[in-house]
This record gives C-alpha cells, sequence and structure tokens, in this order.
C-alpha cells in the first residue's frame, strides 16, 4: 500500500513538472523564437524524412479513393469541358490581342510588378496539420535550400500561403483559409483594398471572406480578381488570390464585405511554389537603388 | 530485466511515431466529410488506461510535443493538452479489464470530446468567436465518430501488443526468481 501511494505521489509530481514546462515553454516560444530551436532539429532528424517517405503512400490512397468518386463524374464532366474549350478559345484569342496591349502599356508605365518575375522554387507538401481546426502544412524544403520565414508560397497561379517557421530541411507554411490568416488584397480592376481573411466555417465550401472594401462608385461585381495589395509587408504585390463569389454592403453603408473563390484547390495540394524574396528584402533592395 | 524495460520503451516511441506520422500524411488524405480521426488521443488515452498515469502522460507529452513543433503556434500547448489527457485516463487503472471494450471506448470517445471543447475554448472562444454549435456540428462530433470508428480498429492492436509485451515482461521476471 506505502509503495503505491509513493509511486502516486512521484506521478502526480511528474505531471505537476512537466505541465510546469509546457507552460514554460509557450511563455517562452510567445516571446522569442529561441526555446523552438532544438525541437526543430530534433524534428528534423525523426519524423521529417519519414513524413516525406509516406507521405507518398498516402497521396496514393488519396489518389484512389478520388478514383471512384469521380468516375461517374468524369463523363459528364468531359462533355461540359468540350464546350467549354471551345468558348475559351475564343476567349484566348481575344485576351492574347488584349495582352499585347497590356504589355505595350506596361513598357509605357515600366510597371515591373507582375509576379512572373519573382523567383520561384518548388517543394514538395509532405505533411498536413494533424488536427481539424487549422489549416497549416509543411513542406520538404528548409532554411539549407533558403527558404526563410515570410516567404510567400503559391501553387498554380494562386496565392497559398506563407512560411511562418523553417527547419533546416522543412518549412511550415500557414495556408490563407487557415482561421487566424489575414491578407491585404485588392480589387485588380478598381485598386480598392481590403481585408481577405481565413474562416472555418468557410473552408468546407472552399471560400474565403473579404471585408473593408471601401464602398464608393467603383462597381466591383462577381468574379472580380482580387489580388495581394500594394500596402502588405509581407506579401508580395498582385499575387492572385481568387475571385469574388458574393458582395454586398454592409449596414454602416461605408464598407462592402463578401466571398472569395481562391484560385487554389486547397484540398489537394502537392507542390507548391515558395518566392524566395521575401517583401522586406524587395523594398529593401528598392530603397539602396 | 534492464532490456526489458528499453523493449517497452522503443516499442511505445515506435507506436506513438507510427501514429503520429499516419496521422499527418495518410490520414489527410482520407478525410471524411472534412475531418480526420485523431490517432494521437486513442494512443494517449490507451496507454494511460492500459498502463497507468505516468506511461499515459508521458506518451500524451510525447505526441503533443511533435504536434507543437510542426504545426503549433508554441511549444507546449498541445504537449500540455496531451499530457493531462494521458494523465486523467491513467487514473483509470483500476477500473480497466482486458476483456472489456466499453471502458477504452468511452474512454477514448470522453477524451476526444473534451479536447474538442479545450481547443475551441482556447484557440477560438478567446479570440470571441461564439459560434460554438456550428464547431461542435462540424468538427467535434464528426472527429469524435470518425476517431470511435477507428478506435474499434486501431485499439485491439495496441493491446495486443501490450498483452505481449506483458507475457514477456512476466517470463523474464519469473526467470529470477
Amino acid at each position: 500500500m506505502k509503495k503505491k501511494n509513493q509511486a502516486s505521489a512521484t506521478n502526480r509530481y511528474l505531471v505537476i513538472g512537466l505541465s510546469l514546462f509546457c507552460i514554460l515553454m509557450m511563455v517562452l516560444s510567445s516571446f522569442s523564437d529561441v526555446a523552438g530551436g532544438p525541437f526543430k532539429v530534433l524534428a528534423n532528424v525523426t519524423v521529417i524524412p519519414l513524413q516525406q517517405g509516406i507521405n507518398q503512400v498516402g497521396g496514393w490512397l488519396g489518389d484512389m479513393s478520388d478514383n471512384f468518386e469521380t468516375l461517374k463524374q468524369v463523363r459528364s464532366e468531359n462533355e461540359k469541358l468540350q464546350e467549354q474549350v471551345d468558348s475559351l478559345i475564343t476567349e484566348n484569342n481575344y485576351l492574347q490581342s488584349e495582352r499585347y496591349e497590356l504589355e505595350r502599356l506596361q513598357e509605357l508605365y515600366q510597371l515591373d510588378s507582375n509576379y512572373a518575375e519573382y523567383e520561384k522554387t518548388a517543394a514538395h507538401v509532405i505533411g498536413k496539420d494533424s488536427g481539424n481546426w487549422f489549416s497549416t502544412f509543411t513542406i520538404d524544403k528548409g532554411s539549407m535550400d533558403g527558404i526563410e520565414v515570410d516567404m510567400n508560397v503559391m501553387a498554380g497561379s494562386g496565392l497559398v500561403g506563407i512560411v511562418v517557421e523553417t527547419g533546416p530541411t522543412w518549412a511550415k507554411v500557414r495556408s490563407i483559409i487557415d482561421d487566424s490568416s489575414n491578407v491585404s488584397g485588392m480589387v485588380l480592376s478598381t485598386s480598392d483594398r481590403c481585408i481577405v481573411s481565413g474562416d472555418l466555417s468557410l473552408m468546407s465550401d472552399g471560400q474565403i471572406r473579404f471585408e473593408q472594401m471601401e464602398n464608393n462608385e467603383n462597381q466591383v461585381s462577381v468574379g472580380d480578381q482580387i489580388v495581394t495589395s500594394y500596402i502588405s509587408d509581407k506579401y508580395l504585390q498582385g499575387i492572385l488570390i481568387g475571385y469574388v463569389s458574393e458582395v454586398t454592403v454592409d449596414s454602416n453603408n461605408l464598407t462592402r464585405s463578401g466571398y472569395i473563390t481562391p484560385a487554389v484547390d486547397f484540398k489537394n495540394i502537392q507542390e507548391v511554389l515558395v518566392i524566395t524574396a521575401t517583401k522586406a528584402e524587395m523594398t529593401g533592395e528598392n530603397q539602396e537603388e | 530485466m534492464k532490456a526489458m524495460k528499453f523493449k517497452r520503451f522503443l516499442i511505445t516511441a515506435a507506436i506513438v511515431a507510427a501514429a503520429y506520422l499516419l496521422q499527418c500524411t495518410v490520414f489527410s488524405n482520407l478525410e471524411l466529410a472534412g475531418v480526420k480521426p485523431n490517432l494521437l488521443i486513442i494512443v494517449t488515452a490507451s496507454f494511460g488506461f492500459m498502463r497507468g498515469p505516468r506511461e499515459g502522460m508521458l506518451v500524451g507529452f510525447a505526441a503533443g510535443l511533435m504536434t507543437d513543433i510542426q504545426f503549433g503556434d508554441m511549444i507546449g500547448f498541445y504537449a500540455l493538452i496531451y499530457l493531462l489527457a494521458g494523465f486523467v485516463n491513467g487514473l483509470f487503472e483500476r477500473l480497466y479489464f482486458d476483456e472489456d471494450i466499453k471502458l477504452p471506448l468511452f474512454l477514448i470517445a470522453v477524451s476526444e470530446f473534451i479536447y474538442g471543447i479545450i481547443i475551441y475554448l482556447l484557440m477560438f472562444l478567446l479570440r470571441s468567436d461564439f459560434n460554438f454549435l456550428y464547431y461542435l456540428n462540424r468538427i467535434i462530433i464528426p472527429e469524435l465518430i470518425y476517431t470511435i470508428v477507428i478506435t474499434l480498429g486501431l485499439y485491439p492492436l495496441i493491446l495486443f501488443i501490450n498483452h505481449r509485451l506483458e507475457a514477456e515482461e512476466k517470463r523474464s521476471a519469473s526467470k529470477f526468481v
């Protein structure tokens, strides 16, 4: 009996000790990055290499289940797409002509903000958030590959998120649909600024919210492109976020808000492009010139 | 005896690592209704009531710490939650019998539910997000159901490994007597 009491006493001390350790680490890590350092290296040698391997199996399994689901849809979709291709070809011709005009005008204005010129490096997604509440993921490149915190991450043509943490061979990316993410965006056609914020309740619909757009005479309609704005200190200018899917005037009559359909399919991200320049670097260089 | 302890430690570590890796790789691709099951709480709770508070909390601590390093905003947050989950489940060791699957299922379900509530309270309510019913229907309950389904497959496996280890431990202990 005595022995048992002793054991439960040490257990109690252990739980209190470890809890204190956790709380201490929380306080430390919310004030500085130093606390996380050793743990990152630990993760680097243990779970990251395994994750990289297993993830390929997971991707394969996911593909399999997707195959079953989509087999029926594919046929009907194919017909629809064929029609779309026809209409797109005509639209494309029209856009081509417009592009030449745009290029000419850009030269005139000496604009070089087109994000096609940003240098990018490709990376694989190797792990997703273990819970259901947030939407962060890890990629298989880290500080040894030149990835730094605050670098923008894209997939295809749209913005995915931003690097919030780096380890030697991995980096953590917070996607823009994450509930705690806010991005300063603007309407491409009118340059009206707005705040684009992720929302857990919209995540399943694949949408994100924007708000605080000035309610002025500029028309914003469904389908307009929202890109990252020029005032953000972390996001590079002019990266496509998505298309407006709904816009309403707020009850205060001063601002507008609504929903955006992101340009990226967040359910199936496998490869991403990391822009290897942060906004801080770019603006810093500009000042020196 | 020492070799036995080492072996148990290694196998436990392997189980935790495997659960964690499956959680954030394979199961991310096997989401149902937009949620994935919480393998870590299954492993933490199982070790709690099978092996007592000490192992429960150490397993939980390790599982939570890995989550913190890779996905958390601050180190120690998930570690603390899983640590306490393991410890509290360990207190039920006395009531636990191998043959009975009702108590483990119940304990894991309750742990998972409380885990969901705590995450909501600390991460969402504190940011003045009061839409509790939505989160309950959208995440907490589906995750709970999916986790229980996975438990039905995973728990017997953990139980089996534990049985084997315990039998081996008994054998090596009786050798010395």
